[in-house]
């Protein structure tokens, strides 16, 4: 066998993911921010004036990101819970709480700055439209996790029923995906699709994309940042906590 | 270029108070999740530093 294969079991233990999470997590940071700047750019500077909409459309240049990332994430707490209840690893239920926080203040950004383009274009903040409330709906299904996980003392215990959870709610992303297709709704159709052509002008699209792989950089950053302190919490009693280089002095 | 002016791109052609209102919340809240994090990381580590210094204070 070849010494170059990886034991990805090995990054499983707290002891050896929590160095490589410091290590890893600046370099997301630092692009994140890279492409957070030039998003930010091309949304306000180059991309042009909507002929329907006026600037008001800009709001797009964070909704519809903080969409994507809101059931993204999701998707990705639902991986980790998979993979905790199959090899019943520590770890995969710490990514899956260092992953909840972010996922739903992505869930709340997108209803936030929904609200505020929803009530200039259609005259209301909210509406209960199908899109809306399955997104409101995975917004509750975060707070669910992060409430049921915290209030259950035994972690590895918080683990399995937040797992369950995480599981069992998965089902709503495709629900929020497709519910502008399978109901009659207010909110608009997707944005982009995989099958047809966009609709849309090409710097608008360009400025949503590098948007989306900004935030895409900072949840990675930010949690591998929180499963670090996660780790400590939990695993504060073992020797290679102890024998860690920032506990000495 | 979209602006004449300073004044034109913060009235954003009369949304400025929804595309600031998206923009400003949305930087507020990843700036307080950022600032949280680091506070929950340096407590932990705070915390286990004094447990550790005790224990060896008690060993000695």
């Amino acid at each position: 066998m070849s010494q170059r294969l990886v034991n990805w079991f090995k990054f499983a233990s707290p002891a050896s993911f929590y160095p490589l999470a410091g290590k890893m997590w600046p370099w997301f940071a630092a692009l994140g921010t890279v492409l957070a700047a030039v998003g930010l750019w091309i949304s306000f500077f180059v991309a042009p004036t909507d002929f329907q909409q006026g600037e008001g459309y800009r709001i797009i240049f964070i909704h519809v990101p903080a969409s994507w990332m809101s059931m993204f994430i999701y998707c990705v707490m639902a991986f980790w819970a998979a993979i905790g209840i199959t090899f019943n690893t520590r770890l995969s239920g710490m990514m899956s709480s260092a992953l909840a926080p972010t996922g739903a203040l992505f869930a709340f950004l997108s209803l936030w700055t929904g609200a505020l383009w929803g009530k200039p274009m259609w005259g209301a903040w909210w509406v209960w439209d199908a899109r809306l409330t399955s997104e409101l709906i995975l917004f509750f299904l975060y707070i669910g996790y992060i409430a049921l996980t915290a209030a259950i003392d035994d972690p590895r215990r918080a683990d399995k029923a937040g797992a369950i959870v995480a599981l069992v709610g998965v089902v709503n992303v495709p629900i929020i995906y497709f519910s502008v297709k399978w109901w009659n709704t207010l909110h608009q159709g997707a944005s982009v699709s995989m099958t047809k052509a966009p609709t849309m002008a090409a710097t608008m699209l360009w400025g949503m994309l590098i948007m989306a792989l900004a935030f895409w950089m900072y949840s990675i950053a930010i949690a591998l940042y929180r499963v670090r302190a996660i780790i400590l919490e939990r695993e504060r009693h073992t020797t290679w906590v102890a024998e860690l280089p920032e506990m000495q002095r | 270029m979209n602006w004449g002016s300073a004044s034109e791109f913060f009235a954003m052609g009369g949304y400025g108070l929804y595309v600031w209102g998206s923009f400003g919340v949305t930087a507020a809240a990843l700036l307080i999740e950022v600032g949280l994090v680091r506070h929950r990381l340096a407590a932990v580590r705070r915390g286990l530093r004094r447990e550790l210094a005790a224990d060896r204070d008690t060993q000695d």
